[in-house]
């Protein structure tokens, strides 16, 4: 298979979306839309992907991020726009010629062929030499653990060995472009973990250009190189997991992943990359923020749980980013604690380590945050 | 309770098949007449219907009909399925009503009206009158049937054969029918069975070079009622399930 590693764009550093016809532009979007009768569920969008890189579309039902994969892979039509491959346009180019690897949710195997002959059947449909075929689906079948398995029927495997074969089916004719359309859905939570790992682990080994869809946004920050987040037919932001998740383009993202505080309030100042947020119960505080916020706007400050921590009341110093404020309740969820906090700027919640848990419902603390860890996005 | 279902079924059973056990065992009869009790076991009117050439004729001229009307009946009824499965839901609905209403249409309406057509046009009284008649009633059982069937397939099974490089043809050829075939084939013995039992549409459309099985049946007993009709409705009945049993082993082997 296409050994090697992924270009050097790939690992992570791109935060832009669209970028014209690039070299690296290994499939791009450009103004693409799409129409169900008068329902538009895609509109004008722009999304660029390089080759070997691991793409995630996360978003809500009926965001459009399974539309645009299904248009990608042909499926469905394009309304407007262009979708190119490799520098060709491939709008009009039927299915069967785009050279692409699926893997559904429900697996869709052949149900009257056995593993072995499911993986064989596009190395089939290509007209590879039988020989080969053979070594080749032997070697598929192997790579995803399932040597043992190949006389049986998808009815006499279990959903995660069907899925491991969907793959294998997927991956075994070296297509240019891999699609997953929520592959992990239908299995339980610790294989999906493990098929998450298995995943991209091949992404690395064999330099795999993969378009992965899903709604679960731990599945999409594990294994992806950017993640676009969809929502309404449109990328809300396109970036690394770290960016998305740290620097959250607006709301709809900071919300959809990962929890969050946002706490309402008026931009003050902006010194280069410092903002001054002004909280509405007068306290100052410093972060970052998104590019293209003004001074005396209205904005929201997004603060992670995580980021968030509490000392005694009286212990702590006063200056920015602290406020005062009074436990209401603390839930124990195993490997950390959530912290809900009554505090002068609001209702907070908190996640502390487990070495935290002298706190107690109605104690006085202090809570703070560091400057880079509080983020302004437009309301 | 249990014992009251039971006996309810055993019921139910008897009076499905008790017309089949009277008639039956007088096939076997060495009498000259269609009456109990049976003097004595025989084979003479299975003889009949091999030496008089009435009853041979009607036999092959059965199974030449029969044959014809499910190959017929069969590719017909499963492009219609297939014709209906790619259509809308809305218009689905309405053209499937369309394809079934040979069935609820009484056959003496359908024989008057294929004969006219068929007689203007010169054709009746042919196999191919026949034939055409039959096909038509035929059809409604192979499309519920294979309907049924694709109704089964999931589609994204057909767009994954398409993705891995399948042309429409051989997604067609590779996927689509494979996983059909259950149906087409039930579609096909009900099309062989609903020919051969068919009596009406046959009385309007055939001539006396026609005359099937069923209708030779049918016009010995106004005759003379004689016990090869017994004898004629044993090989009736044998045949047919012998093609129901070929049928099961087919689906058997396959799942």
């Amino acid at each position: 298979m296409n050994a090697g590693s992924p270009p050097a764009t790939a690992q992570g550093t791109r935060t832009q979306c669209t970028g014209g016809l690039v070299a690296d532009d290994f499939i791009s979007f450009s103004k693409v839309t799409k129409d169900f009768g008068s329902l538009r569920v895609v509109e004008d969008l722009e999304l660029d992907i390089a080759q070997g890189e691991f793409v995630s579309l996360l978003g809500p039902s009926g965001s459009g991020k399974t539309t645009l994969l299904m248009m990608l892979a042909g499926f469905e039509t394009v309304t407007g726009g262009e979708i190119r491959l490799d520098g060709q346009r491939i709008n009009d180019l039927p299915t069967y010629k785009r050279d692409m690897g699926v893997v559904f949710q429900n697996y869709a195997l052949f149900p009257h062929m056995t593993a072995a002959k499911n993986v064989a059947f596009p190395l089939e449909m290509r007209g590879t030499p039988r020989a080969e075929v053979a070594d080749r689906v032997a070697r598929a079948l192997e790579m995803v653990k399932l040597g043992p398995f190949a006389g049986r029927l998808p009815i006499q495997l279990s959903g995660g060995q069907q899925q491991r074969v969907a793959l294998a089916r997927a991956l075994v004719f070296e297509p240019r472009v891999v699609l997953m359309d929520e592959p992990l859905g239908a299995l339980d939570k610790q294989l999906r973990e493990q098929m998450q790992l298995d995943i991209r682990e091949l992404h690395h080994r064999l330099g795999l250009t993969i378009i992965f869809v899903t709604h679960d946004q731990d599945e999409a920050l594990t294994m992806s190189d950017r993640i676009a987040v969809f929502n309404q037919g449109q990328i809300q932001q396109c970036a690394p997991p770290r960016h998305v998740y740290d620097s959250p383009a607006n709301r709809f993202v900071a919300e959809f992943i990962g929890e969050t505080n946002l706490l309402a309030g008026k931009v003050r100042a902006i010194d280069g990359r410092a903002i001054t947020f002004a909280l509405p119960d007068g306290s100052i505080c410093r972060a970052r923020g998104v590019p293209g916020l003004a001074p005396g706007a209205e904005a929201l400050l997004s603060l992670r749980p995580e980021r968030i921590g509490i000392g005694a009341a009286d212990a702590a110093i006063d200056g920015p980013n602290i406020a005062r404020g009074e436990i209401a309740d603390i839930i124990y969820q195993g490997d950390h604690l959530r912290v809900v906090i009554d505090s002068s700027v609001g209702r907070l919640v908190a996640q502390l380590g487990r070495k935290d848990a002298e706190w107690t419902p109605g104690a006085k603390v202090a809570v703070s945050f560091d400057e880079a860890d509080g983020w302004v996005i437009a309301p | 309770m249990k014992l009251a279902r039971a006996i309810y079924a055993a019921l139910i059973i008897f009076f499905l098949v008790a017309p089949l056990l009277v008639i039956l065992p007088l096939a076997f009869t060495s009498s000259a007449f269609l009456t109990y009790p049976i003097p004595s076991f025989s084979l003479r009117w299975f003889e009949e219907l091999v030496v008089r050439s009435v009853w041979s004729r009607a036999i092959l001229n059965s199974l030449i009909i029969a044959g014809s009307t499910t190959v017929l009946a069969t590719a017909l009824g499963t492009l219609a399925a297939l014709g209906l499965r790619s259509l809308g839901l809305g218009l689905r609905g309405q053209i499937q009503t369309l394809f079934l209403l040979p069935m609820v249409v009484p056959a003496v309406v359908l024989g008057v009206g294929m004969q006219a057509i068929f007689v203007r046009v010169g054709i009746n009284s042919t196999y191919f009158s026949v034939i055409a008649a039959h096909t038509v009633i035929a059809i409604p059982f192979v499309l519920i049937s294979v309907s049924g069937a694709l109704a089964g397939i999931d589609p994204r099974v057909e767009r994954a054969a398409e993705s891995l490089g399948a042309s429409p043809p051989r997604v067609f050829a590779l996927v689509t029918l494979p996983l059909a075939m259950p149906g087409v084939l039930s579609g096909a013995a009900l099309a062989f069975a609903t020919s051969l039992d068919e009596v009406v549409l046959t009385l309007f459309v055939a001539g006396p070079n026609q005359r099937t099985l069923a209708r030779q049946m049918f016009s010995s007993l106004r005759e003379n009622i004689s016990p090869a009709i017994a004898s004629a409705a044993f090989i009736i009945i044998v045949g047919t399930v012998l093609v129901a049993a070929a049928l099961l082993l087919l689906r058997r082997k396959r799942a």
